[in-house]
């Protein structure tokens, strides 16, 4: 347990330290107050109430934004892996589902099936390069039918889905950092710099959709939209970015379907 | 002789302890103590009612009412919580420590409420 010292000492007679401080106070004594540095764990609640469940099936997701990583693989490989330590629903193996696939073959069959111009649905683009591509896809998990036959193949399990995007990204701007500085007399300080820098780096916008297996009903959907930059110069691979990434959306993905508890610390006043 | 001198300490006794008990904050605070001595043990629903305790005691008092927000963000009583957080800082607005606690509380509860979306 991490205490820091209080201001003042703690003495071992209490009764003593309250006619003290109150002895104090009368006489008008500024005296400061008493601190202790705690951890504690808050505990989160699920998200989504899941005990009609025992298995999920983490289906696939509709990926794009960049070439260099297959965002439906990694992140459909990376979710179970969490979900097998990380929780008691059984998952699901089973291969990755190809959604941008059947999303278009679902396109066309719809197109297929209408007369009417007006009755066409948006097309869906050949390549997803951002956020605006990815609303076409939206319909696919609107698709109760589709979802209640996918449910009843794998036995109504919950079935976990949607959209990840994944692409790079660049600013250009100001930045402060921290400098060491020592002056003549050796002391050393920390002076913070502006500078103009280039960074490139890049953007994680998954879209979790949770829905149920039974009935192909969605019970549940959040997004997230986390950034990295790097020096311009630097040459971090994409994977490693797209993993750093996910390591900090990751406990909040645990968090909609099992209770987490998370560490922090908190300072007591006496 | 002896017995009067031990009387009259007695009551001397009784008398300078007299203020003391009958000060609030006093009283709070050593509720206070107790509750932070019992917390760094790990018992926390003890450590809880002693805070509720020295805030009936002393409702102006802030640091016990940031005490018992931490108890109850502990126990996952997020609302409880809040309200506690908002009344220490009410009472010491400038209070770089209660304001730190309400922070990080603030950023738990937002990151996990902010992502959802309704189906």
């Amino acid at each position: 347990m991490t205490e820091r010292p209080p201001h003042r000492k703690n003495p071992k007679n209490r009764r003593a330290t309250v006619a003290l401080l109150t002895a104090l106070a009368a006489a008008g004594v500024a005296c400061g107050t008493a601190y202790f540095e705690i951890p504690i764990e808050t505990p989160i609640q699920p998200k989504l109430d899941v005990s009609a469940f025992q298995r999920v099936l983490i289906a696939g997701f509709v990926a794009g934004g960049s070439e260099d990583v297959d965002a439906n693989q990694e992140t459909v490989r990376l979710l179970r892996s969490q979900l097998r330590s990380k929780s008691s629903l059984r998952v699901i193996d089973a291969d990755a589902m190809p959604l941008v696939e059947i999303a278009k073959g679902q396109s066309a069959a719809a197109g297929a099936g209408t007369t009417g111009a007006d009755a066409q649905p948006t097309p869906l683009p050949d390549e997803i390069k951002n956020e605006k591509d990815l609303e076409a896809y939206e319909r696919l998990f609107a698709n109760t039918a589709y979802w209640k036959q996918i449910g009843e193949e794998y036995q109504n399990p919950l079935i976990v889905t949607g959209t990840v995007l994944f692409m790079p990204h660049s600013r250009q701007g100001m930045v402060q950092r921290d400098v060491e500085q020592y002056d003549s007399f050796g002391r050393r300080r920390v002076v913070p710099i502006r500078s103009f820098m280039e960074r490139k780096g890049f953007v994680l916008a998954p879209r979790f959709v949770f829905i149920d297996g039974r009935t192909g009903a969605t019970m549940y959907a959040e997004r997230y939209r986390e950034e990295i930059l790097y020096n311009s110069q630097q040459n971090t691979p994409a994977l490693s970015s797209y993993f750093e990434l996910m390591d900090r959306l990751v406990p909040n993905f645990l968090s909609a379907l099992s209770s987490q508890k998370i560490r922090g610390t908190r300072v007591l006043l006496q | 002789m002896i017995l009067r001198v031990a009387t009259t300490l007695a009551l001397a006794v009784a008398v300078s302890a007299g203020p003391v008990a009958a000060d609030p904050r006093s009283e709070a605070r050593a509720q206070v103590a107790f509750g932070i001595d019992v917390a760094q043990r790990g018992l926390w629903r003890e450590a809880l009612y002693r805070w509720e305790r020295a805030v009936e005691i002393d409702p102006t008092y802030a640091a016990a009412y940031n005490d018992l927000a931490i108890g109850y963000e502990h126990e996952g009583q997020f609302d409880k919580a809040r309200q506690a957080y908002e009344k220490a800082l009410a009472l010491d607005p400038n209070n770089l420590q209660i304001q730190q606690n309400f922070d990080l509380f603030r950023e738990i509860n937002d990151r996990t409420a902010a992502a959802s979306e309704k189906p």
